[in-house]
């Protein structure tokens, strides 16, 4: 949080303490501000939060370990789909969410490992177009498990999946206080997913500042080097695979009790290369570039959805180009300047895996040096 | 003096090319132990082989007492022999101090779970890493570049936290490649001062060098590999003056050569 607070244009640099209190506040206050435009608007922030934690968790595998993955998005599925499995009438289990959503998490990490095993070996665009067959094979399968036994119902997907139940409150049925204010559900998964992004930023720079940590980016920098230092490779590789996978599992069941339904489209190879690209936007291997690249790849298209139609009609008096051209378009250009400018992304990783602060009397050493 | 790692009839192959062929030798506790040889003479793979980076077709080594696994490089690393490289390898993302620290991985403990957790010994542990790092760098000399990325140190400083690193994982046998390569004259003198510093803290070396002079003067015994085979194993006085191994480097007479064959 220090480095989103820090990557505040003028403000993070002069009074970090304060910037720490914006970040705080705007992350609390987001759906409030975002309602003024409409609920939508509210909703594409709860699925940005979704975003935000698939793009940690696949920022773990590509940034960290230096893993380049493009069918990261299967790890969703898995994670969805389980808790589809586990609590709708489809198999009719109704486990609490609880149960429901670790199962997904586990699931997602076992499918980590089941990608990671056969692709030790392999580095760079060979690992990229494995994974990326890995991705679609897993959408295929959800697209055609429904016969001769139906696991997956195919193409129609899974419907009434249960919604979040916390300690029995029901969050989709939205919070009543006293008879005529009620609290839409949309802000209270809001408030949801923000705690289980927070708590995956923490966990992740708990890894990231770690043996662990320290292990994938010796990894990533030189494979050699890190195996003469005796890292075990084949375990740390393996390790990241299932803890990347593990975030996208829990993002998964939290989709699929959000939307209520999950179907195999939602986990296409363009979903694969939208998280990554939000990465590679906001700055590989940094977290607060991820997270501000993950919220500005969310919320454009649909801001262009908005603005690019009524813009185009007062200006040329009709609508040139749709939206959703003008959205890969645009896309596109901004990747390209993004090259162009700021190779490194947004906020340019200056990732540290150390806290040299914990050296005692590291100071005096330093001014004997000066 | 007791016999620190023994290299039994090391044999390697890259397709028709024998790259080793019965090599033999012994280090001893305690001492510096240089290899030499002209260019391609099998020096780095003896290396590469003895690291575990390479599987020797034949031949074991046997380290403090038990063979050492072959083709798993960590677990040579975990048995006490630490590497460096001809071409500097560092991390290069990461600073002069996390480069150290990475090096403690073989030695440190903590699993996932005590690291998410934040338990009382993965943090203990974690700070008894960054001070052994700052430590070693202040052992190298380098601790005033502690939070410098290390792609931008100097070339010689790099040399040294390559060191620091291999130091980190705590070796018993400290094995160097070539580590004045590219270095001038003061740059060489002061890695000398360090080398002898690491053996006389008790760590036995292993120094695979071009620079002759520099070998003759640190080392306490040598061995010259020609062409995959070794011509001469003893102190470095006797070497010099070893009929096999004036050919070899001067490229002496056929009867010469036929003979170091």
């Amino acid at each position: 949080m220090n480095q989103l607070a820090l990557a505040i244009p003028w403000l993070g640099k002069r009074n970090p303490a304060a910037a720490r209190w914006v970040v705080i506040a705007l992350a609390l206050a987001a759906p409030l501000i975002a309602v003024l435009f409409g609920k939508t608007w509210v909703r594409i922030l709860d699925f940005a939060m979704l975003y935000v934690m698939l793009a940690i968790g696949l920022n773990l595998v590509v940034g960290f370990a230096g893993l380049l993955d493009l069918g990261y998005i299967a790890f969703y599925a898995v994670g969805a789909y389980t808790f589809a499995f586990l609590a709708s009438p489809h198999f009719d289990i109704h486990l609490p969410f609880w149960l429901a959503l670790p199962a997904g998490a586990a699931f997602a990490a076992l499918a980590g490992i089941i990608l990671g095993l056969p692709t030790l070996r392999l580095r760079g665009d060979y690992l990229a177009i494995v994974t990326l067959g890995f991705g679609e094979i897993v959408r295929i399968f959800l697209n055609n498990l429904n016969h001769p036994i139906n696991i997956t119902n195919g193409p129609q997907g899974i419907n009434m999946v249960d919604p979040l139940v916390l300690f029995g409150w029901d969050i989709s049925q939205g919070l009543q206080i006293g008879e005529s204010f009620k609290i839409n559900s949309l802000f209270l998964y809001y408030y949801v997913f923000l705690a289980f992004v927070v708590l995956s930023i923490i966990l992740v720079q708990r890894l990231q500042i770690s043996r662990i940590g320290r292990a994938w980016a010796a990894i990533r920098d030189d494979e050699l080097a890190a195996k003469a230092i005796g890292i075990n490779t084949r375990n740390m590789k393996l390790l990241a695979f299932s803890l990347g996978a593990t975030f996208g599992g829990v993002s998964g069941g939290l989709f699929a009790a959000f939307q209520g339904f999950v179907s195999p489209e939602s986990f296409s190879l363009m979903e694969s290369i939208a998280v990554l690209t939000m990465i590679v936007f906001g700055g590989m291997g940094n977290l607060a570039g991820v997270i501000v690249g993950a919220l500005a790849l969310t919320a454009l298209p649909e801001i262009l959805r908005y603005v690019a139609v009524p813009v185009q009609q007062a200006l040329f008096d009709r609508v040139i180009l749709d939206p959703e051209v003008l959205r890969m378009l645009l896309l596109s250009l901004a990747m390209i300047f993004m090259m162009l400018l700021r190779p490194s992304g947004l906020i340019p990783a200056y990732s540290r895996y150390s806290r040299p602060e914990l050296v005692v009397g590291k100071q005096s050493s330093g001014e004997v040096a000066k | 003096m007791i016999t620190l790692l023994e290299a039994r009839g090391i044999g390697k192959r890259f397709g028709g090319l024998t790259a080793l062929s019965d090599v033999s030798l012994t280090i001893r506790k305690g001492e510096i132990y240089g290899l030499i040889g002209p260019n391609g003479a099998g020096k780095t793979t003896f290396f590469n082989v003895l690291t575990g980076a390479y599987t020797a077709e034949e031949g074991e080594i046997v380290f403090n007492g038990s063979e050492l696994p072959a083709g798993k490089p960590h677990l040579v690393v975990e048995a006490g022999i630490a590497r460096t490289f001809q071409n500097i390898r560092l991390f290069r993302e990461m600073t002069a101090l996390e480069n150290v620290m990475a090096g403690h991985h073989i030695r440190s403990r903590a699993n996932p779970f005590a690291i998410l957790l934040q338990t009382k010994h993965a943090k203990e542990e974690e700070r008894l890493i960054t001070e052994r790092a700052f430590e070693l760098l202040r052992y190298v000399g380098i601790e005033r570049f502690a939070d410098t990325v290390s792609k931008n140190l100097s070339y010689g400083d790099q040399r040294r936290l390559e060191i620091a690193r291999a130091l980190a994982t705590e070796p018993q046998l400290l094995a160097l490649d070539e580590p004045a390569a590219g270095m001038n004259a003061t740059e060489t003198a002061k890695l000398r001062e360090l080398v002898q510093t690491i053996r006389h803290d008790g760590v036995t070396v292993l120094l695979i060098e071009h620079d002759v002079k520099l070998v003759m003067g640190l080392c306490d015994r040598l061995a010259v590999l020609d062409f995959g085979k070794k011509i001469a194993e003893d102190v470095p006085a006797m070497v010099q003056k070893n009929d096999a191994v004036i050919s070899a480097y001067l490229g002496g007479g056929t009867h010469k050569v036929g003979a170091a064959a």
